[in-house]
């Protein structure tokens, strides 16, 4: 069973949700957006993934097995086939097509480019790193750097030939960044000196690109205290001359590398800067702001990675579940394979509505994202700003859970051998793993939902978008008895999440601990309705192609999700109203 | 130097391929229809001597139903310039002579130094057609190539044998094929699908191409007989052990001559 290869990008499921559910033709009509029809993306997409599928993907176990290595010399070496994929990568220009035609790229929405993502997720996650992390740094360059530093940066960086790295975490400063301690001293000349210690730096150094552009959060002396006195500086491996060309190497050192659970083709760093060259991003105490915008934008793409594994396992699984034979199923007379048991069954049609659900949010995520930035209307552009930062923690921490309970599902229809590292399923496991922790935990989702969405004009953001869920109600009602399931249980549990986002809003102004307590099953229920409504819309899409075989994959799926998945929401609705008195009932000495 | 790619749409080797039995005629709705890779290498050769050559101009041709401008796309895409789509309903289910004739004819009216194909393609795997070309065009054939040197002037490779290996050449025009020795093609990159949106691509029916009705149904024309479905697997030999198996196994061996 090696079949570590043979990824299948599933660009037709991918596009369906697309146009039908994330509505990519309102995208295709922005302002600006001209030249990306669905017709054209669909064409990159097809391209992209067969790039994904053969170079990639065959990548993706050597990564795991051989791992990035540090050498004594203090540089990094990346897996074998990674230096020349990679070199494809910027060749074909991949990471290009999202990015502004000012700087070289295709000037395609946010939504293309996470799909690209995902299918590059899927392919081969350690890999999927290096551009993603670029991404993030680009992103910030973009919003607050000022025309020099774009110039002189974003060109080579957006192509890919340089890398870029975001450097928030020192060992003190983990979910607290404010109490980070890197120093950044003015120089005459007007730059900065660096000094200070990062670690969990994700390829931090590696053999991939001749130039790695670090973002680093500083604090200048005499800053504010805590976040409100962090500095976003770039400080590049090597300074850049002026005609473009790199000079000298900037004193950022690779002290190690983390030996780590899961992906270890994406070298994980602790780098040292001594009085290195950077040069501030914006103005000085800008630094969380400018991070956000990074981390809002990476948060969706780490939700992704969750969906991504698990459309890879589950392809993996299934294909597993058609060959292996064992026992006989009720009534066969010969050795069944084992997909044809109930539970197998059960476990397949788990992930494959799961994935539906999880890339129909992380779509939505996206494109109201492209709206918020595209549209208009300066009305327009705000509201879809609200709704894409109340999805974003959602798509992180659901996308991410599922993430990691879904691989699961796939190594256990493995069986025995799901457990062998032979299968690859292990990988998966050890993979994913992480995405429910960096880019801020899951329970700082959880928080910032509660925390901060939650709040936006004293609640009415979010209560106005749980009322558009509802509008769904009319459609299902006219669409039939086939969906009269789905929507009785929507409904139903639609008023559970009502009911524990009233409590929330209510709660929180008393006693903020309480509205914490219950933040990640609050999520869950989150999570639950969204990715059942979004199954819902899909199904009655499918139902308007008129093509029977669509329409009836689209209907089962979302019938499936609604009947057994989404009735969990309401059983969380009691632990997300508990309130926080019997978590600290127990005193630290008796737990 | 003008070099044109003859590009071949089939069904995917990966996916479902079928005969209709009725007609014998190949089941196009059956599987996804993707460029036949041959062709793709047969491409990348013409890439490879565009990228040394900037003036060589790359042409893809194609004989196909409307759906084949997706396969010309995807050459443009890559990095041809242009494209030539030949297609006619009265070509549907054309065999090698009606398919070398109107290839032939497109080929004349596009012009060409070098034509370069795939030696057989995935679905018919006749591997006639390029011969039939060099037969009307009356320019020669370098057939089944493992690889090859593009001059101005010339053609050269090498043909592998099981008898051995010949040096063949040509002046040009000419046509050579490519076997599978040949390099798997570049990707597409972003850039070029967008730019292939923009590349031009010729439409030719068979009346453009100077060929009437009268003439295609006078041609002489490859004829199905008969159809069968490919008959069920049936099970394979199972030896049971009464103490003989060795010798019944050795004996099955030597009537099927399998050693």
């Amino acid at each position: 069973m090696t079949r570590m290869s043979q990824y299948q990008p599933p660009v037709k499921d991918i596009v369906f949700l697309l146009e039908h559910v994330a509505g990519y033709p309102d995208i295709a009509g922005l302002p600006g957006f001209e030249h990306a029809d669905l017709d054209t993306v669909v064409g990159i997409l097809e391209e992209c993934g067969n790039f994904m599928a053969k170079v990639v993907a065959p990548t993706n176990r050597a990564g795991d097995k051989e791992g990035a290595r540090w050498k004594p010399d203090g540089s990094v070496v990346t897996p074998t086939g990674f230096k020349e994929a990679y070199k494809q990568y910027v060749d074909a220009g991949w990471g290009s097509v999202p990015l502004p035609e000012e700087f070289g790229g295709g000037g395609f929405p946010r939504t293309v480019g996470l799909i690209i993502q995902e299918m590059m997720m899927s392919a081969n996650l350690g890999f999927s790193l290096c551009p993603l992390l670029t991404q993030g740094a680009i992103e910030a360059l973009l919003h607050y750097g000022d025309d020099e530093l774009k110039q002189r940066y974003l060109p080579k960086m957006v192509t890919g030939e340089w890398a870029g790295t975001m450097n928030l975490t020192e060992p003190q400063a983990g979910s607290d960044v404010g109490a980070l301690t890197t120093r950044a001293v003015r120089q005459d000349d007007g730059t900065y000196a660096i000094s200070g210690q990062k670690i969990f730096i994700t390829f931090g150094d590696h053999d991939l690109s001749e130039q790695i552009v670090h973002l680093v959060l500083a604090r200048i002396p005499g800053a504010p205290e805590g976040t409100r006195g962090i500095s976003c500086f770039i400080v590049p491996k090597f300074l850049v001359n002026d005609d473009g060309s790199l000079g000298e190497r900037n004193p950022v050192h690779t002290v190690s590398i983390e030996h780590k659970m899961g992906i270890h083709g994406a070298p994980t760093c602790v780098l040292s800067y001594e009085d290195a060259t950077g040069y501030l991003i914006g103005e000085a105490n800008l630094g969380m702001r400018i991070m956000f915008v990074m981390m809002n934008s990476a948060r969706l793409s780490v939700g992704t990675q969750g969906l991504a594994v698990a459309e890879l396992a589950y392809q993996q699984s299934l294909e597993y579940a058609k060959e292996r034979r064992q026992g006989r199923a009720v009534g066969a007379t010969e050795d069944s394979a084992i997909i044809d048991f109930p539970d197998v069954r059960r476990m397949l049609m788990t992930q494959k509505a799961s994935i539906a659900a999880l890339r129909s949010l992380m779509l939505l995520n996206a494109s109201y994202v492209d709206h918020s930035m595209h549209e208009p209307e300066e009305n327009a552009r705000k509201r879809a700003d609200e709704i894409a930062g109340l999805l974003t923690p959602i798509c992180k921490s659901f996308g991410t859970d599922l993430g990691n309970e879904l691989t699961s599902l796939a190594l256990q229809i493995h069986g025995g051998m799901g457990y062998i590292e032979e299968t690859g399923m292990a990988q998966h496991v050890r993979d994913v793993r992480i995405a429910a922790i960096y880019e801020g935990t899951n329970g700082i989702q959880a928080a910032d939902l509660v925390g901060r969405k939650l709040g936006v004009r004293d609640g009415a953001s979010v209560m106005e978008f749980l009322a558009s869920m509802r509008e769904i109600d009319a459609q299902l009602a006219e669409a039939g008895d086939q969906f009269a399931s789905i929507r009785a249980e929507l409904t139903k549990q639609l008023d559970a999440l009502d009911q524990a986002t009233a409590w929330m809003l209510r709660a929180g102004r008393a006693d903020p601990n309480a509205v914490l307590a219950g933040s990640s099953p609050y999520l869950r229920m989150w999570g639950l309705c969204t990715g059942a409504w979004l199954l819902a819309r899909a199904a009655l899409a499918g139902q308007a192609t008129g093509d029977a075989e669509v329409a009836e994959t689209q209907l089962v799926l979302a019938r499936f999700f609604a009947e057994q998945i989404l009735p969990q929401c309401s059983g969380l609705l009691n632990s997300a109203i508990a309130g926080a008195d019997d978590l600290f009932a127990l005193g630290p000495a008796m737990l | 130097m003008r070099i044109v790619v003859l590009v071949k749409q089939v069904p995917d080797t990966a996916d479902v391929r079928r005969l209709d039995v009725n007609n014998g005629l190949l089941d196009r709705d059956a599987g996804e229809p993707i460029v036949d890779e041959i062709n793709e290498r047969a491409l990348e050769v013409a890439l490879r001597y565009k990228d040394e050559h900037k003036a060589a101009e790359v042409v893809v041709l194609s004989m196909g139903p409307e759906n084949a401008i997706k396969s010309i796309r995807k050459a443009l895409s890559m990095g041809a310039d242009s494209g030539v789509h030949v297609v006619d309903e009265s070509l549907a289910g054309a065999d090698a002579l009606l398919t070398s004739l109107a290839i032939s004819r497109a080929l004349e009216q596009t012009r060409f130094d070098l034509v370069i194909a795939g030696n057989e393609s995935t679905d018919g795997n006749g591997g006639i057609v390029p011969a039939m070309l060099s037969e009307r065009l009356g320019v020669p054939l370098l057939g089944f190539l493992a690889n090859v040197e593009i001059t101005e002037a010339q053609v050269s490779g090498e043909r592998q044998g099981d008898d051995g290996t010949v040096n063949v050449h040509a002046g040009l025009p000419a046509i050579m094929t490519v076997t599978e020795r040949f390099d798997y093609a570049r990707f597409p990159n972003f850039k070029g699908i967008m730019t292939a949106k923009r590349k031009p691509v010729e439409t030719v029916t068979l009346a453009e191409l100077g060929l009437d009705a009268a003439e295609v149904s006078s041609l002489d024309r490859t004829e199905v007989i008969s159809t069968a479905e490919r008959p069920a697997r049936a099970a394979g030999t199972k030896i049971e052990d009464d103490g003989n198996a060795a010798a019944t196994l050795v004996e099955f061996l030597a009537t099927n001559r399998l050693v």
